[in-house]
């Protein structure tokens, strides 16, 4: 019997599988493909203090083997996300990570505040790596002392764990998560979109109403596992990872590079079973390549 | 309730230039798909599945007909799928068209690849015993389709917009010929669909409205319109396609 079990701060995931946030909205859509209990957990689209509309359209284009984004973090806000949103999920039991977005370190604060009192909310996923709006997100995310002080005043309101979540679209992926990691993070996610850029050949001009998106998907992939493995080697808190996952097998490389678990974006785009097909297969894939159980397989991917 | 499923190809063929209609079986399908809603089709090789209207029901049979325009590398390789091949599908997506079946007639008013699913919906007209008449546009000749089936239904107005064929200019320029009518449903470009609802204005109507979709079920919120509703928009994909012709800000 292959184990999917996982034990992270907070996290007690009977798989290491979640849809990643803004991937999945807050999971009514896809209750009707699914039961939402097979998911080991839940990662809500982004909150703000306030509610956004978001970017104007066309938001979305498609790439080779990926797509890009730019939605620009439209929500309700996190009070009408706790009092609307979080009771249908706590209908599931499956533990749901709420993404904290904000402009300033103060609207993160208070997100994070908000989530104190809902009961169903068992992690926060910091969320200092959009990359489609104006002001914040990335702008953290890109800025290790900025990423740091962040976590830091999030970790002093929240009496929830933290997963900090870091960005590609910089040169020092260690140095980042070593910053964040100090500051007191109890997780790392990893990794959010890469910034991208598609030009209509017949409008001349990027495809994108916001000019560049967020590029997700296969593509993504081997960025996500060569910062993962490269994090891995000098932090010791879990991992979250995700970029381009949709087989039980990229799982398994995530697990190998030195994720704890995993997370699956743009495939449920794909295939809306896409989490329960990938949960289902998991067993069969670490048992055919020699492992019993997740945690067996975690950073084994790492030359001794 | 909507499904992702398999169905299978049974005829693909180019009815105009790069229009291609395509059927497909499948039983639940066909069963629960009504005027107005879409497949959310998988294409090989591609991230995005591509939202294609439901051009005819075939309940009997198990079938459902879509029309698709190829344009790019997606809907290239949708219409190079043959008969016996099977297509990922979710569907019937999005929100149907719906009418007060008192009515006693409807003007269709479509532009180019959004004229299929005005069909279906002129055939559920007729079935319930309403008048239909339809205009419908297109750039030229040669991409011409459907106008005998609509000419079945009702009175049918083609417009091109280089006067190949029928009418010369836009479905609008014709609008004033078509007489009386209790409602009218468009689909079709966004402009066309602006300066429709301009000229009508007050008439009560029913639009349907195209976007880049991307999950096509109401999760990523890439294809939302402004809205007067409360929140301030409405997603296409989930809300709509189909809404009332000043329920969003074109």
């Amino acid at each position: 019997m292959t184990q999917l079990c996982v034990e992270l701060p907070g996290l007690n995931l009977k798989n290491p599988v979640m849809p990643a946030s803004g991937c999945f909205g807050f999971g009514r859509e896809y209750s009707e493909f699914y039961d939402l209990k097979k998911l080991g957990a839940v990662i809500m689209k982004a909150a703000t203090g306030d509610a956004r509309y978001g970017n104007k359209t066309p938001r979305v284009a498609e790439t080779p083997s990926g797509m890009l984004n730019a939605i620009g973090l439209q929500n309700p806000g996190a009070e009408k996300i706790i009092a609307n949103e979080v009771p249908f999920l706590a209908k599931y039991n499956v533990p749901v990570i709420a993404n904290v977005a904000g402009s300033t370190a103060d609207e993160y604060v208070k997100v994070a505040l908000a989530f104190n009192n809902a009961e169903a909310v068992k992690a926060l996923e910091l969320n200092i790596s959009c990359p489609n709006v104006t002001e914040g997100g990335i702008q953290f995310g890109t800025d290790p002392d900025m990423a740091a002080d962040v976590t830091e005043k999030v970790k002093a309101v929240s009496h929830l764990p933290v997963y900090v979540k870091l960005s590609p679209n910089i040169s020092d992926i260690v140095g980042m998560a070593k910053a964040v990691e100090a500051a007191g993070a109890d997780g790392l996610s990893m990794i959010n979109t890469i910034t991208g850029m598609q030009i209509n050949l017949t409008g001349r001009e990027p495809l994108l109403a916001n000019q560049t998106g967020g590029m997700s998907g296969r593509a993504l992939k081997p960025i996500a596992i060569r910062m993962i493995y490269e994090a891995r080697q000098y932090v010791s808190i879990p991992i979250i990872g995700m970029g381009g996952i949709s087989t039980a097998e990229d799982v398994l490389e995530f697990l190998l590079a030195g994720a704890n678990a995993v997370a699956v974006g743009t495939a449920n785009f794909q295939n809306p079973n896409a989490c329960p097909d990938i949960i289902e297969n998991l067993p069969y894939v670490l048992q055919q390549y020699g492992f019993t159980s997740v945690t067996d397989a975690v950073g084994k991917g790492h030359r001794r | 309730m909507k499904k992702c499923t398999e169905m299978i190809v049974t005829s693909v063929r180019e009815i105009a230039l790069d229009i291609f209609e395509m059927s497909l079986a499948n039983e639940y399908i066909a069963t629960a798909a009504v005027p107005g809603q879409f497949l959310h089709l998988f294409v090989d090789g591609h991230t995005l599945r591509r939202p294609i209207s439901i051009a005819e029901v075939a309940r009997d049979k198990g079938t459902i007909t879509i029309l698709f325009k190829r344009i790019g590398d997606g809907t290239k390789r949708l219409a190079s799928l043959e008969a016996g091949m099977s297509v990922s599908a979710i569907g019937p997506a999005g929100n149907g068209f719906t009418y007060k079946t008192s009515m006693s007639s409807a003007l269709l008013v479509g532009g180019g690849i959004g004229i299929p699913p005005l069909y279906c919906l002129g055939k559920e007209l007729r079935h319930s015993g309403i008048h239909v008449k339809a205009i419908l546009g297109f750039q030229t000749e040669n991409q011409v389709f459907y106008e005998e089936k609509f000419q079945e239904l009702g009175k049918t107005y083609i417009v091109t917009d280089d006067g190949s064929y029928g009418y010369q200019g836009l479905v609008t320029d014709v609008l004033d010929q078509s007489g009386k009518f209790d409602h009218y449903f468009s689909c079709g470009p966004i402009p066309m669909l602006q300066s429709v609802i301009n000229k009508l204005g007050d008439q009560s109507g029913t639009i349907s409205l195209e976007e880049r979709l991307g999950c096509g079920i109401g999760a990523c919120f890439a294809c939302v319109i402004p809205s007067d509703t409360e929140g301030g928009y409405r997603k296409i994909c989930s809300d709509g396609p189909v809404f009332a012709a000043n329920e969003v800000v074109l």
